[in-house]
């Protein structure tokens, strides 16, 4: 299996690792038993995603995921964020390997659970602005793909 | 490649000078084929005599037991597939029972299933979280109709080392076949064959030295095993196919630097070995799996809480260290590896696993550059770790 540089590179040195006190949104997708779990923490003012951090648990794409997703979102509007998909963190990764796509599903998830919490946390029903976030994993790992 | 640090060398080691020179003539001048008439292959076939003689004598066999195959999986496969066909054959017919552990190498393990598929029942014995199989669970899971055991002599992921001897005794006494995979075994633990009770015995070059592609099934004379590969008359006629003259040379020079060279290497390795287990069991919530005891000691493997294991790989990769782990990223399943969690691990502790594993070429310096690098990877990981956070704040 090899990762593309780009990945290494966010592997080797992420972007955006940490927590934010007092988060206005905190997403956590994923679990123990399938060994990767992404913890995303969002600061949003007049709409807009001023600060992100995350903490993974998982493999090197896990991390990388995690890391350029944040870079993608950091800055820009919750409808723009919204609009992250898996195809384009896998892209902007310069591709995964088959097996690490599952990666880049959760490093979307991630996003729209935060967001989704930021709502939430605003008396705001999400789900008409974000969308069912299916489970990603029901902890025997059948949904990884 | 020079500033590798490798101590991955229960996945493959380097070739060693003395090997590489013995099969140096017959890459180049002797490349005969051993079956023919003239001078040049009589070369090879005198070769292929003199490896055969020289390995019995190092493992304590006779020359006609050795049939040289191109590793530690075919020789599984051979092993297992010939006595199954075996066991229906055998004068009290109609066996159908094979017992085996539940963390043999997928070699061993993917042939049963396959098996089951064809109607035969299996049990696989449990190892316990010291990662050894109790004779006593043999003892009671042997049937009228168990026809063949088979248990690996040396974990391939953690090292523990089997009760082989005990379990061909008893296999013996009930008139079970008993195939054990040594491939692990030879040259990190003394490896007897006539003193095993083994009718079959897995043998690889590459683990100790050799190149990749060849290695040995022990085949007890008393045993009328079916060939494997059909065609020519090679191997009398066991498994055919133009033998791999240099390997086999090359193989039967590493099997007598193994048993000449293993007081040493024990010598050598057992220090680092006490070294590795005492300073990485400093680091926080770190387990060792499988028993310190009843281990080769070039093996240590170990789990991190709160930490996935291929990123660990990466980052000691990024070191300029080769190890290697059990976790599902790594293992090319969807699940971590089937050894880890035969020792009763959960899923999360099997991800963050970490195995070790020494040569006679590994050094103290190589072992301090990892013990030097190691913690400050496990705290960067654990650190960026939302599980790490949960396993430590509660």
């Amino acid at each position: 299996m090899l990762y593309s540089e780009k990945v290494m590179e966010h592997f080797a040195a992420p972007h955006n690792v940490g927590e934010i006190e007092n988060a206005d949104g905190i997403g956590e997708v994923g679990n123990e038993k399938c060994g990767d779990i992404m913890k995303m923490y969002l600061k949003i003012n007049t709409g807009i995603i001023e600060d992100v951090k995350f903490k993974t648990f998982g493999c090197g794409a896990a991390i990388a995921t995690s890391s350029i997703a944040t870079d993608m979102i950091k800055g820009k509007r919750i409808e723009d964020a919204l609009k992250l998909s898996n195809k384009a963190v896998v892209e902007a990764l310069d591709g995964l390997p088959p097996a690490k796509v599952h990666c880049s599903v959760l490093a979307e998830q991630a996003v729209k659970t935060a967001i989704a919490d930021y709502y939430r946390k605003q008396g705001i029903d999400p789900t008409p602005i974000v969308g069912e976030i299916p489970e990603h994993c029901h902890g025997d790992c059948s949904n990884h793909d | 490649m020079e500033n590798i640090i490798y101590l991955d060398n229960a996945a493959t080691t380097r070739i060693s000078p003395a090997v590489r020179e013995v099969m140096e003539p017959y890459l180049d001048g002797f490349y005969g084929n051993a079956s023919s008439l003239y001078s040049l292959g009589r070369e090879s076939a005198k070769a292929l005599h003199k490896a055969r003689a020289d390995i019995a004598e190092a493992l304590n066999c006779d020359p006609r037991e050795i049939y040289f195959t191109s590793g530690g999986s075919e020789s599984n496969n051979w092993a297992v597939k010939g006595a199954a066909a075996l066991m229906k054959n055998m004068k009290t017919q109609g066996k159908n029972h094979i017992i085996s552990s539940q963390f043999e190498h997928h070699a061993v393990l993917h042939v049963l299933l396959a098996l089951e598929k064809f109607g035969y029942e299996v049990t696989y014995l449990p190892v316990y979280e010291d990662g050894v199989v109790r004779v006593e669970d043999l003892q009671s899971a042997i049937r009228p109709d168990t026809g063949l055991c088979t248990i690996m002599q040396v974990n391939n992921e953690i090292g523990t080392i089997q009760p082989v001897a005990e379990i061909g005794a008893l296999c013996r006494e009930r008139g079970i076949l008993f195939h054990s995979d040594a491939v692990q075994a030879l040259g990190n633990i003394p490896l007897d064959l006539s003193a095993l009770n083994a009718d079959l015995v897995s043998l690889s070059g590459h683990k100790i030295h050799a190149p990749k592609g060849v290695g040995a099934l022990y085949i007890n004379k008393k045993i009328r095993l079916a060939p494997f590969i059909e065609g020519g008359a090679q191997e009398s006629g066991k498994r055919a196919g133009t033998e791999n003259v240099a390997g086999i040379v090359g193989f039967a020079k590493a099997v007598q630097e193994a048993v000449s060279g293993a007081e040493a290497k024990r010598a050598a390795l057992l220090p680092l070995c006490e070294k590795l287990y005492k300073e990485i069991m400093k680091i926080e919530r770190v387990h060792l799996n499988g028993d310190m005891e009843q281990r080769a000691i070039n093996n240590l493997n170990f789990s991190f809480e709160g930490i996935e294991g291929e990123s660990l790989l990466l980052m000691l990769d990024m070191a300029g260290i080769c190890c290697s782990s059990g976790s599902a990223c790594t293992s090319g399943s969807l699940d971590p590896s089937h050894v880890l969690l035969a020792l009763g691990l959960p899923h999360e502790i099997a991800h963050g696993s970490l195995r070790i594993s020494m040569s006679k070429y590994t050094t103290e310096a190589e072992v301090d550059k990892l013990l030097e690098a190691l913690p400050g990877i496990v705290n960067k990981l654990r650190q960026m770790s939302p599980l790490w956070e949960r396993i430590t704040k509660g």
